[in-house]
């Protein structure tokens, strides 16, 4: 049975039904970030002391150009499709997997590095909150590459067949991949720079 | 969402712009964090400026400003939600159950009496 409403919009709502469940749960993944953000503000309002310069500022910085880049890269990837221009689109989608690796990369030498200085997450309230809300960023950074690579390979065939819900479901990857991103801007001077 | 290719070509230019101006404010962003406004003044200032980015994000790479109103239906439960769950904070200072109430009055009253006799 087709599932219907994946390229014409439903009479109703105006909307395919992939847009309308990709922003529902772009929703409750605000939820779950605003959740643990609020548990910032209370673990850091209810402190008498807290760390400033634990972090490595320009690595923070360099990933958070990073992710600026891949956004680019990723709205330029389905614009490509949208001017069927798939050669171009598949330039556009690797790029966005580098840059999303380059960033993992980072991560790991930056979370190394706090791990040798005897900074585990159970070594204070800031390490807690700090590898809590990164680590979880970067599992979405992770499942994000997942979804990528997957219309990079298999999910690619879709394009043949029928092009314009390819089209959609790489305009649902890049709303998530630009929540992604949107919540790394407010995570890199919240956790970095205060 | 634009329809055609050639309305999409049209915001290909858009799109860098605002690539170009996300990189210009991260740099800001940085930069901001070595003035010294207080520990109030930073945090604001911090915020402001990621405010910013993440409503051209939203609005240009998300394509948030030309979506359908159901779109923005769910965005403002979203909102709602957000805005309880960020004043989660301010509820726990307020609350004062556990903690014991000296009432100064009484305190003073009752030494008072026991002076008298």
């Amino acid at each position: 049975m087709e599932i219907p409403y994946t390229v014409e919009t439903r009479p109703d709502t105006g909307l395919a039904n992939g847009k309308l469940g990709i922003w529902l749960f772009l929703a409750s993944e605000v939820m779950l970030f605003g959740a643990l953000f609020s548990t910032y503000i209370i673990l850091r309002t209810g402190s008498s002391v807290w760390p400033h310069g634990q972090l490595n500022v320009p690595l923070g910085a360099i990933n958070t150009v990073l992710l600026i880049v891949s956004s680019v890269t990723m709205v330029l990837a389905w614009a490509s499709l949208k001017m069927k221009d798939f050669g171009k689109f598949k330039l556009y989608q690797a790029a966005t997997v580098v840059l999303a690796l380059i960033f993992l990369v980072n991560k790991f030498f930056e979370y190394r590095e706090h791990l040798g200085h005897g900074k585990p997450p159970s070594a204070s309230t800031f390490d807690a909150i700090y590898f809590t809300l990164t680590g979880l960023h970067g599992l979405h950074i992770l499942g994000g590459i997942v979804v990528m690579l997957y219309f990079l390979g298999p999910g690619a065939k879709l394009w043949k067949k029928t092009p314009e819900q390819f089209t959609n479901r790489i305009e649902y990857t890049g709303l998530y991949w630009h929540f992604v991103d949107l919540v790394w801007i407010f995570l890199f001077p919240v956790l970095y720079l205060l | 969402m634009h329809s055609d290719a050639e309305e999409v070509r049209k915001h290909i230019r858009t799109y860098l712009m605002i690539g170009g101006a996300l990189l210009v404010f991260t740099v800001i962003t940085v930069a901001a964090s070595y003035l010294n406004l207080g520990v109030a003044g930073n945090v604001t200032l911090a915020l402001v400026i990621a405010t910013m980015k993440g409503s051209m994000v939203a609005a240009v790479f998300m394509h948030l400003n030309h979506e359908k109103p159901w779109i923005y239906g769910s965005l403002v439960l979203t909102i709602i939600g957000f805005l309880v769950l960020m004043s989660v904070p301010m509820f726990t200072t307020m609350d004062n159950i556990g903690t014991p109430i000296h009432a100064p009055a009484a305190v003073g009253g009752a030494e008072a009496g026991h002076e008298g006799h």
